[in-house]
């Protein structure tokens, strides 16, 4: 898991203390730093610079097209973002909600792929994995507008199918209005984000394929049926891989934001439910261009983040399992 | 006794795969619906679509030509209990003449009964000309040619930069490097919005917004998920190698480009798969960017334009996802090991 590789390094680093480096040591060091410089350069550039220069626009009313007319507000944007704008409160707790409708969902369901994947009584495993992982290439966008379709109240098979089988009314104005039904809007989200699954299935899938059959093997003399060795062995081994998923499905959601912009063009359809943090921050910036506010907006989103982040890393020594502890 | 275990046992295997295996393919199926009604609804005329009752595969209704003009045909209920295809002749409320498309020799005959309460016969006919249409009409031509470039030029850029970062950061001892390779990794995670801003502000002071030097440029700096692909399948490659070249003479360029680069082939292309498909499927950036310059769109802008101008002609916008969605996944079933192999390194390696 990648964090935990810079964690490493920089345990070395604290190892090496603060000695003097000899004359080769310099060399080699200064020969590297070379190497490191596109990125340093670029780290400076596009991320260190403009997170500053956001802070700082944060502090001032500002529109691009008029730059002189900038004027110093203080914490004015803050204000109005943190106590005034009712809708950045609304629109950040309609993504916690849809993050807390799609994330299980969608971690579940990929989890569940990849225990079917891994399983030895699946007859043909390579080809289903490669078509559970086709709807992934697809371009977000495309795969939106076909789910769009599919989700149509009227003409969509889904809602078609739907009433086949189950002999609900479905389909229609009266049926499941999946993109207009603001109590079904997020699972309709969800499931366009189903079709993402295939990086994530792959990972897990790789995590489990690393879990030693002997622990399996000792657990079932034990007498541990299926679903007792999935929940207290496969699940608990493959949790830093679980984790790191958890930590990028969390910040993506954060920014959620293609399918309500390329479905309704941001309008929030239906009565303001899409309206997430990310198109609410985008109809700021790039629609109003009050790239002050926006720079606030994005700052706050920020800490957001990073709070969420350090949340998840501070609980995952309760539940995330390390091998590397025995090392 | 232990016979029957053996058997039974075996029999409980054999139940076994063909549950589980009956299971995948039934999730399997339902998740790959939305494909099939794309496939079918980009075949489909505008017309079957608004008709409340037409089939679910692409069909048009039939007519029959007779004497120089067209019929429609009819499904229609014969006295002997068949049920007859005929053309409708003539409409009449209680008596209707029909043709019979297979005997037009016969000519007109009556039929008793209202025609309203016919259904009409629907024939196969996928309407291939769709795609030609939704080709045209995005200009796909444009978009395919500006998101090829697009991404071909960034995944050049990244690969190239994040390898020479990667060797950086694999074989060299450098004071601080822990701390500078956190910082790389905490770039992932970090919301783009938050560098989005001021970055914008520049690139418009310069006279960049509605070109792609802000979309191309950002990517000869390399990226950090590609730089740590990188570093980590460069620390498996044995030092033994660039420390021989070292002492024939060798700098640490040469080395990094005789020795480093070739033998990382599988990974250079796994980051380079990456990076292709990660331009192919970028809206974000191109939105803002390229905001008023139709020209200049890739694919993703281009076929959201699109959908918000033809948002009532459903079985061009399936048509039109569709051929957008044609060459990422070509290309990912040409190359899927190497791209499987490059999600497990990024998501599973320490």
């Amino acid at each position: 898991m990648s964090f935990f590789e810079g964690v490493e390094l920089l345990k070395k680093d604290k190892a090496r203390g603060k000695r003097k480096l000899t004359g080769s040591e310099k060399r080699e060091a200064r020969t590297g730093l070379a190497f490191l410089s596109p990125w340093m350069i670029g780290f400076v550039l596009f991320y260190l610079l403009p997170m500053i220069a956001s802070f700082v626009f944060s502090l001032y009313d500002f529109n691009p097209a008029v730059p002189d007319q900038a004027k110093f507000i203080g914490f004015e944007n803050w204000q109005r973002a943190l106590v005034i704008d009712e809708e950045v409160r609304l629109s950040f707790f309609r993504t916690i909600h849809f993050m807390a409708i799609s994330l299980p969902i969608t971690l579940s369901f990929t989890l569940f792929l990849a225990v079917l994947m891994n399983s030895e009584h699946v007859i043909g495993k390579n080809i289903y994995r490669t078509l559970f992982y086709m709807p992934t290439m697809i371009p977000l966008v495309a795969g939106v507008l076909v789910w769009n379709g599919v989700l149509n109240e009227q003409t969509g098979w889904v809602n078609v199918i739907i009433e086949k089988l189950t002999g609900i009314e479905a389909v229609g104005t009266e049926g499941l209005r999946w993109l207009a039904d603001p109590k079904l809007v997020y699972y309709a989200y969800t499931m366009f984000g189903l079709w993402g699954v295939g990086n994530g299935m792959i990972i897990f899938l790789a995590g489990l394929q690393g879990v030693p059959t002997e622990i399996y093997e000792a657990a079932q003399i034990d007498g541990a049926g299926w679903w007792r060795r999935l929940f207290r062995i496969t699940v608990p081994l493959i949790t830093p891989v679980i984790f790191y998923q958890l930590v990028l499905s969390v910040i993506a959601s954060l920014q959620y934001f293609l399918a309500p912009f390329v479905l309704n063009d941001g309008t929030g359809f239906p009565e303001g439910m899409t309206r997430f943090y990310m198109v609410y921050f985008y109809k700021q910036s790039f629609s109003f261009f009050n790239m002050g506010y926006g720079a606030t907006l994005a700052w706050l989103m920020f800490l957001v983040a990073l709070v969420l982040t350090a949340i998840l890393f501070g609980t995952a020594k309760y539940w995330v399992y390390y091998a590397s502890e025995e090392r | 006794m232990a016979k029957n275990k053996v058997v039974s046992k075996n029999m409980r295997v054999a139940g076994m795969k063909l549950g589980l295996t009956g299971l995948v393919l039934a999730v399997l199926f339902l998740f790959l619906i939305p494909m099939f009604y794309g496939i079918v609804t980009s075949l489909k005329t505008d017309n079957q679509l608004s008709i409340i009752g037409a089939p679910w595969w692409p069909a048009a209704e039939g007519s029959f030509n007779y004497e120089g003009k067209d019929y429609d045909v009819y499904s229609v209920p014969m006295e002997d209990g068949t049920v007859r295809e005929l053309a409708l002749y003539k409409k009449g409320r209680k008596v209707s003449e029909f043709v019979d498309p297979k005997n037009p020799e016969a000519g007109p005959f009556e039929w008793e009964g209202a025609w309203r309460q016919l259904e009409r016969v629907w024939s196969f006919s996928p309407q291939w000309s769709n795609f030609k249409e939704a080709w045209d009409t995005v200009n796909f031509p444009r978009l395919l040619w500006n998101t090829l470039v697009y991404a071909s030029v960034t995944t050049f850029g990244a690969v190239f930069s994040s390898a020479l970062v990667a060797y950086g950061f694999s074989r060299f001892k450098i004071p601080g490097k822990g701390v500078l390779f956190m910082l790389m990794l905490s770039t992932v995670i970090l919301p783009s919005a938050v560098t989005l801003i001021p970055t914008y502000f520049v690139f418009l002071k310069l006279g960049w917004v509605g070109t792609w030097l802000p979309l191309i440029i950002p990517a000869f700096f390399s990226w950090g998920t590609n730089t740590f692909l990188l570093r980590q399948f460069f620390m498996s490659i044995p030092r033994e190698l660039d420390e021989a070249a070292m002492i024939d003479g060798a700098s640490p360029l040469r080395v990094f480009v005789s020795i480093i680069l070739p033998t990382s082939g599988p990974a250079l292309t796994a980051v380079g798969l990456f990076h292709f498909f990660w331009a192919w499927n970028d809206f974000f950036g191109p939105l803002i960017y390229l905001a008023g310059n139709p020209d200049k769109f890739p694919i993703t802008v281009g076929l959201t334009a699109f959908n918000n101008l033809y948002s009532q002609s459903t079985n061009l916008i399936q048509a039109a996802s569709l051929i957008s969605a044609v060459i990422p996944v070509i290309i990912f079933f040409l190359a899927q090991k190497q791209f499987m192999q490059g999600v497990v390194v990024t998501g599973v390696e320490k």
